[in-house]
């Protein structure tokens, strides 16, 4: 009981509990997420015309972008966008005479290393997205004299989402995961909260609890969502299964 | 592009190469049994069991393997006379055993539930058939079930294998000198992250290669069933 009382002021909402700051960070983990994963929603996009383009070469630079993001450590994604977007910075900061150093902002590397590493599974989803459109769809979209870009937005667009779904909501599963790792770069999301709770306490094991019960409601919630989000855009719709 | 400073650095990340796949490999093997374990008990656990099963995989797949990590080498440490008191402090003292037990952990949820779906993959029929024929308990296991199942879990697991080599990478965290903890501690000492970038990516995608080709090798020897038949003597 004493056990329980003590864990409950530590990351209660209490004079000395951790819980409002808790809370802020699973916020700002909710956010660079969310970001992330839009950034990588219109880079996927973009990818994604590129695969399934006429012209070889952007073919090749599509499986590419995918084969390397998709079979690189995230961590190491995170140092490039960090070192690398300050040495840019700095030599920005260079070219106006500035000559110190400019550090990348951590929200901005998070929202930028997410973007590109889920835009290479995003794209690979949208793929496989559209390859299940039927073609009589596209044929008959054409047949009304539809443009290309009335015939995406009305036609090739709802779809191609609506398919996309169950394969959007693992990636997305995936950003959210991967955004504990954002936390090396000092942004003060729910591990770098856990982390600084933990060494001011010295009870890492609470806060790390904690921390995993945190993500475990946002993912289970997420699931929920996407799980709702999927019947909804099948309502109409027969399936044989 | 500074190809000197390319190769210097290729030189630098190189030692780190076995320890990444040492971590892997370990995990990996380790992380596979305790799969089999936890589908076992899944199987034959009745109720208890699979919602002991579906908790662990729920948990371990809901949460970040970095913060399970730190709960592991940091947060066990608050439990530092019990643990000595049952002699299992030497491990969790240890970084390197700390990140084993996370990856295998962590991979134990994942692959189980691979194996899961390779079982079910198996029709009843095809089962039927073989009581049929008279073949019962290992026998039906060893010549029907698992070849059947292996064959159909073998793309996913081998996207696994492939997820848990990048993963090794989150080791670097708490203080391992592998591949991606020697490339940070280059990129913070001489400022050039692209070229480090490079040259530890082309490293990891080497890696990957040689294991989606021995996975093929794998398949192919996997499915004699499903390759050409010679053409037939008119």
């Amino acid at each position: 009981m004493e056990l329980i009382n003590g864990y409950l002021t530590l990351v209660g909402f209490g004079e000395t509990g951790w819980g409002a700051l808790l809370l802020a960070a699973a916020a700002m983990t909710l956010g660079v997420s969310v970001c992330g994963f839009l950034t990588g929603t219109i880079l996927g996009s973009v990818i994604t015309f590129m695969q399934l383009s006429r012209y070889m070469l952007l073919r090749w630079l599509a499986d590419g972008y995918t084969t390397v993001l998709r079979g690189v450590p995230d961590l190491l994604v995170i140092y490039l966008f960090y070192f690398g977007g300050s040495a840019f910075l700095g030599y920005l900061g260079g070219l106006f005479g500035y000559h110190g150093f400019i550090g990348m902002p951590a929200f901005l590397t998070g929202t930028l290393a997410l973007g590109v590493v889920s835009a290479a599974y995003q794209s690979e989803v949208f793929r496989g997205a559209f390859k299940s459109v039927a073609s009589g769809e596209l044929e008959a979209a054409s047949a009304v004299g539809m443009r290309p870009w009335p015939k995406f937005r009305r036609i090739i667009a709802p779809l191609v989402l609506r398919y996309a779904i169950p394969g959007l909501g693992n990636t997305w599963q995936l950003v959210l995961k991967e955004s504990a790792l954002i936390s090396v770069t000092g942004l003060v999301e729910l591990l770098r909260q856990s982390q600084i709770a933990a060494g001011s306490t010295r009870r890492p094991f609470e806060f790390y609890l904690t921390a995993v019960v945190l993500y475990l409601i946002i993912t289970w919630a997420s699931s929920m969502t996407f799980h709702r989000l999927e019947t909804r855009t099948l309502r109409g719709t027969r399936r044989a299964l | 592009m500074d190809l000197a400073f390319m190769w210097e650095t290729f030189l630098t990340l190189l030692p780190g190469l076995p320890l990444t796949l040492e971590l892997a490999a370990t995990s990996i093997l380790a992380g596979g049994i305790l799969a089999v374990i936890i589908c076992f008990i899944a199987v034959v656990g009745g109720p208890v069991g699979r919602g002991f099963a579906q908790g662990y995989v729920f948990v371990f797949r809901g949460s970040p393997l970095l913060v399970q990590m730190f709960l592991i080498y940091y947060g066990l440490g608050q439990f530092r006379p019990f643990l000595q008191e049952v002699g299992v402090w030497a491990f969790f003292r240890e970084p390197y055993w700390c990140a084993v037990i996370a990856l295998t952990l962590n991979t134990a949820a994942y692959t189980s539930e691979i194996f899961r779906g390779g079982l079910q993959a198996v029709s009843v029929q095809q089962v039927e058939a073989a009581r049929a024929c008279g073949m019962s308990g290992p026998l039906l296991l060893q010549r029907i079930v698992l070849p059947i199942a292996i064959r159909q879990a073998l793309p996913a697991y081998g996207n696994e294998i492939i997820l848990m080599l990048k993963a090794t990478a989150l080791a670097s965290v708490i203080t391992i000198m592998e591949v991606t903890g020697l490339a940070g501690k280059l990129i913070a000492d001489s400022f050039r992250a692209f070229e480090v970038f490079i040259v530890a990516g082309a490293i990891y995608l080497a890696i990957t290669f040689l294991v989606t080709r021995l996975l093929m090798i794998v398949e192919f020897w996997l499915s004699p069933h499903l390759r050409m038949k010679p053409p037939a003597l008119t």
